[in-house]
């Protein structure tokens, strides 16, 4: 028999399915039905790991997804996903497990010193220690308290795993499967609502699985599970979701489930995600989390071996599992009793019962007798022995006046623990339900409901088989009412057995110790101690906010589940104020921890984000063009030829579009369709410029500002009809334009007349730009007379273009001769790579956004959100021109008028040219007056774009200078760390100041 | 993940399907020109941002692209009262005493 501690018969794993499986690389066995958890137990494996920060030996505390201790790395698909609970880990054949936070081995760890220099490293105190000198703390005490503290080690690799996501709608949801939640989804979906029953656990039935000595319906609980099951599952109206764990409990009844599909598996279908992501939208909810045990705070009760009374209780019926030979145990409160009776009975040894009360009750006493038990009352444990499992425990007899007598010590394997119940209140508090306190129970129990929910059963404290059954079918019933004004009143299973017990406990247990040397923990995952919490508040923190962070209690993955009532209450007596005064801290999602990888879903790689493409996009890929990523858009950023880099690319496409013609896809630029009477009136109101009196068939450049004065657009403006106007808007802000014309539209002016449209998807847009422009495109368009009287520089006019129809503008912002043709979205690939052909003849080129930024630089002209940052007007960029300055409003009129805008010293828009040619200024580069400046001294403003301009042979700059209008011809100078760089401010035009090649 | 009534489209949504453009009932002055300074900036930029009921513009961005106004609750964050644009402010303090209740 290769595991030891499995007993003889019972549990509800599968005998007769073997499995093998390792753990730090030793192979052991367990069975179908095991968590990890239970198999090592099984092979009598307690040390897992190793703690947090004194690297003390840790074995299983729990059976639950509480787990704080039982932390491990599974190795699956090549690569290891740490930080798994072995409680939730279910074994499957060659599973591979490793312990964590050890070195170099689980057995002897060097981080165990920390375990003996303990009394220096107290709460708060890497906050007090590493803080000088401040170098040392990137490069000495980070790096080196990272790799001593913390838990495992993250992935190497991308996660190769995928991930489903599902949307799903139900009447009822029922969160939790132990005997409350089973008689909820009965009972509701007997009514017929659509109900969704989930659990974190592999199995229905909660606590029933573990329940031996009580009967429901005449049956074994677990028999009465398997039946309830079946019968929920055969109805159509519900769903039955194991694995699965309400993590996350939104506004409006909207619930977060993580569903785990495959990880238990050996050999997974690939076609399934390894976890499913269910966003809930529930009329109703019945929580039915239960309630979790919590560990009795007593010094060294944090030795492998020792386990909470429930789950030594959990592993042996459930499990078939002994946690040991001879088993003391110690608690507050009856339900441990039960714990020491079974293990009786499936003959291990219990030696002991220390109960701290002074009378426990008498039928429990008379039962522990007669199974000769020795039974100690007003008996705590003072500490325990053994260094990587427990060996004995220190008893001490509570004294009437308070202090504790040594009352000898036991020889023991394994001691089981309890301090009473704590009800699992998490996702009542995360739908924004405030708990109130039991003083009765002595716990924080859910009070009024603030979403459509309520708890059921021991989450809200309420104890007993028959009780919590009750509770359970009346929430259900209540629930479907409520969702679906049906009510059926189910038939109620009667339970025998499983009573409610008496007893419990908070905070740290009295002892004879020398307390300054003794560790009593209170949070298990992150080392934290009763010491800890009393310094906390020794050195003046009072709030239990405070405390927390301070010491980190309750910060563990298990969100305080574990520790926060025992922190709670020591923090409560070193304060001297009562427990419902010291407050609870809030409970977070998710519920346990949750992957990434159930966040994002399928939004990653392709999916993360859609890619907009041009109908140029293949024709750019076979000819190599580059992109850049604009936003979600490709666009092809430059065309290099065999051998060019992007500088050399860019200065002969700049140049061949000043000597010849350049072809640019201008298909990603916005484009809004006005239309309707009002149509005009309703530019003239939202741009700066005169709308009204625009002719048919021309152009005009529109400025956009918001209400407070500032540029935030612009684009051309075509009219093509008294009542239609084609819009353009630059390509990041079109959304942001057409959004602001539709709330003027609808909120401030519903009395104009006007339909507006998003057109920016129905076009595709060549732009034909060079001297040799009208050659390229005139063998192509048809009615439309090109010659520059009939169509002259901001024109537009529909025709066709190869027989298709075609709006053709004359607009550039190149400076040069220049057309935008817009066909039907469809045609934009046969345009593209007809205007590619043609302009070899005339030795054309392709051209990117970056020869288009530099040949607009050299004209002067501004790109919105790159020489405007969202503080500038149309003065500051020498644009008054563009403001028609007979308009009684439009957005932005009065906001320029503000005294700010107008006052004197605003930044202007102006050139930048380096005194030496071939320098390059950096973009966002200060400016200053002086050459060396002293350090702080405020700069004059900032270079806004520099490019190498190959018309001039020499760099240029644009830049945004205070008062810069004036400061033309005067030198300015960019301080960099290789030295300042003189600059003479200029203009903004470097090329064709008087525009004469536009008019040709 | 809110639910919101769309009072023109006459049903209850995600909100991924809408988008909030701040408080209601600003209204832009119909003769900007005759606003002294404070009063512009008091339109431009000053909110009443109260914790409690609270009128905010929302639009039906992803569905019939209308605009309507809501009282939410920026405390539970419940919505009290959808109506459609141009209709009067509604009294929040009667809002808020109705909800407490």
């Amino acid at each position: 028999m290769s595991q030891p501690f499995r007993t003889e018969k019972g549990g509800r794993i599968d005998r007769s399915n073997q499995l093998t499986f390792s753990f730090d690389g030793e192979e052991m066995q367990g069975h179908t039905g095991d968590t990890l958890a239970s198999a090592l137990l099984a092979n009598g494996v307690h040390l897992v790991g190793r703690s947090f920060k004194y690297h003390r030996p840790r074995g299983i505390l729990t059976a639950g997804s509480e787990e704080p201790n039982a932390l491990v790395g599974i190795y699956r698909k090549g690569d290891q996903t740490p930080n798994l609970r072995a409680t939730q880990v279910e074994l499957y054949q060659d599973l591979e497990a490793i312990s964590q936070n050890r070195f170099p081995s689980l057995g002897f760890d060097v981080g165990a010193i920390n375990d003996f220099v303990a009394p220096f490293i107290p709460a708060g105190f890497y906050y007090k220690t590493f803080m000088w000198p401040k170098s040392f703390w990137d490069k000495v005490y980070e790096p080196v308290i990272r790799a001593a503290a913390g838990l495992g080690k993250p992935p190497k690799n991308p996660d190769l795993d995928h991930y489903g996501n599902l949307y799903a709608h139900c009447d009822v949801l029922v969160a939790g499967s132990g005997p409350a939640g089973l008689a909820a989804a009965l009972a509701a979906a007997e009514t017929g609502a659509k109900v969704i029953l989930c659990d974190e656990q592999a199995e229905f039935g909660g606590s029933l699985l573990t329940e031996e000595n009580a009967s429901i319906d005449g049956k074994k609980p677990a028999d009465w599970v398997d039946e309830t099951t079946a019968r929920l599952g055969a109805m159509e109206n519900v769903t039955l979701l194991s694995r699965t764990t309400a993590f996350g409990y939104f506004a409006q009844n909207y619930i977060a489930l993580a569903e785990r599909v495959t990880e238990h598996l050996t050999d997974p279908d690939p076609k399934l995600p390894r976890e499913r992501l269910w966003q809930v939208r529930a009329k109703e909810v019945v929580i039915a989390a239960g309630a979790i045990e919590r560990p009795l705070v007593f010094p060294e009760n944090d030795r492998p071996g020792i386990l909470l009374a429930d789950a030594g209780r959990t592993y042996l019926n459930r499990y078939g599992v002994k946690i040991g030979h001879q088993i003391v145990v110690a608690t507050a409160c009856d339900t441990a009793w039960q714990a020491a009776f079974d293990l009786v009975d499936h003959g291990v040894e219990v030696t002991t019962i220390a109960d701290m009360r002074e009378a426990p009750p008498e039928n429990l006493i008379a039962i522990a007798e007669a199974r000769g038990i020795r039974v100690e009352a007003g008996c705590v444990v003072t500490g325990t022995m053994g260094r990587k499992r427990i060996k004995t425990a220190l008893l001490g007899r509570l004294m009437p006046s308070g202090q504790v007598a040594s009352a000898g010590q036991v020889e023991c394997d394994a001691l089981l623990m309890s301090g009473g119940w704590t009800p699992t209140v998490s996702l009542y508090s995360q739908s924004r339900g405030k708990v109130i306190w039991d003083g009765d129970n002595g716990a924080y129990v859910p009070g009024k409901s603030v979403q459509n929910e309520r708890s059921a059963g021991a989450s809200k404290s309420l104890y007993g088989l028959q009780a919590t059954l009750e509770d359970g079918y009346a929430a259900g019933e209540e629930a479907a009412n409520a969702a679906i004004g049906k009510a059926k009143k189910t038939i109620y299973a009667v339970a025998t057995g499983g009573e409610a017990g008496t007893g419990g406990t908070l905070g740290a247990l009295p002892h004879d110790r020398n307390a300054s040397r003794v560790k009593a923990f209170v949070d298990y995952q992150n080392d934290v101690t009763a010491k800890d919490v009393k310094l906390a508040v020794r050195e003046g923190m009072q709030s239990i906010e405070h405390i927390k962070r301070y010491t980190t209690t309750g910060m563990a993955t298990d969100q305080g589940r574990l520790s926060n009532m025992n922190a709670l209450s020591i923090a409560s007596g070193a304060l001297d104020r009562p427990m419902t005064e010291v407050g609870l801290t809030t409970f977070r999602l998710p519920f346990t921890p949750t992957t990434f990888g159930l966040f994002a879903g399928v939004a990653r790689g392709a999916f993360f984000d859609p890619v907009r493409k041009t109908l140029s996009h293949d024709w750019v890929v076979e000819n190599g063009g580059v992109y850049e990523d604009v936003g979600q858009w490709k666009r092809t950023w430059y065309f290099p030829r065999p051998g060019e880099d992007m500088h050399a690319a860019v200065a002969r496409e700049c140049a061949t579009v000043r000597e010849s013609v350049g072809l640019f896809d201008a298909s990603t630029l916005g484009k809004i369709e006005v239309v309707g009477p009002d149509a005009a009136e309703f530019l003239e109101r939202m741009y700066t410029n005169p709308w009204k009196k625009l002719a048919t068939g021309r152009c005009r450049y529109g400025l956009l500002l918001n209400d407070a004065g500032f540029i935030v657009d612009d684009g051309v403006i075509g009219r093509l009809a008294d009542d239609r106007f084609h819009v353009t808007a630059t390509t990041g802000g079109a959304p942001n334009v057409f959004a602001t014309m539709e709330d003027y539209l609808q909120t401030e002016w519903p009395d104009l007349d006007v339909w507006i449209t998003s057109t920016t998807e129905q076009y595709s847009v060549a732009a034909v730009q060079g001297p040799k422009a009208r050659e390229v495109i005139a063998p192509f368009i048809e009615g439309i007379d090109l010659s520059a009287d009939a169509f002259p520089h901001m024109s537009v006019k529909e025709g066709t273009f190869c027989g298709v129809p075609c709006r053709l503008f004359r607009i550039s912002f190149t400076g040069e001769l220049g057309f935008e043709i817009n066909v039907p979205r469809c045609q934009g690939k046969m345009m593209w790579e007809t205007l590619a052909r043609e302009i070899e003849k005339h030795n054309g080129t392709a051209y990117g956004t970056e020869t288009m930024h530099v040949l607009r630089a050299e004209k002067g002209y501004i790109i919105v959100g790159q020489d405007t940052d969202g503080t500038v007007t149309p003065q500051d960029v020498g644009m008054s021109w563009a403001i028609g300055k007979k308009k009684h409003d439009f957005v932005g009129k009065r906001g320029l008028d503000r005294p700010d805008l107008v006052a004197e010293g605003r930044k202007q828009f102006v050139g930048l040219l380096t005194k030496d040619p071939k320098v390059r200024l950096e973009e966002g580069a200060q400016l200053t007056q002086a050459q060396n400046p002293a350090i702080g001294t405020p700069a004059e403003g900032h270079v806004t774009s520099s490019y190498y301009s190959p018309a001039i042979d020499r760099s240029i700059a644009l830049a945004i200078v205070k008062d810069g209008r004036a400061l033309e011809g005067k030198t300015l100078y960019v301080p960099m760390p290789e030295g300042s760089i003189p600059v003479e401010v200029t203009g903004p035009v470097f090329f064709d100041k008087e525009g004469a090649r536009l008019n040709v | 993940m809110l639910l919101i009534y769309c009072p023109y489209c006459k049903v209850e949504r995600a909100e991924t399907e809408f988008s909030c453009r701040g408080e209601a009932h600003v209204a832009r002055p119909d003769d900007p020109e005759k606003v002294t300074d404070e009063d512009w900036v008091g339109y431009l930029y000053m909110r009443s941002n109260t914790k409690g009921p609270y009128a905010e513009r929302w639009r039906h961005i992803h569905g019939c692209g209308r605009f309507f106004n809501a009282v939410r609750d920026t405390v539970s964050d419940k919505f009290l009262k959808i109506y459609k644009t141009g209709e009067a402010k509604p009294d929040l303090e009667a809002i808020a005493k109705e909800a407490g209740k």
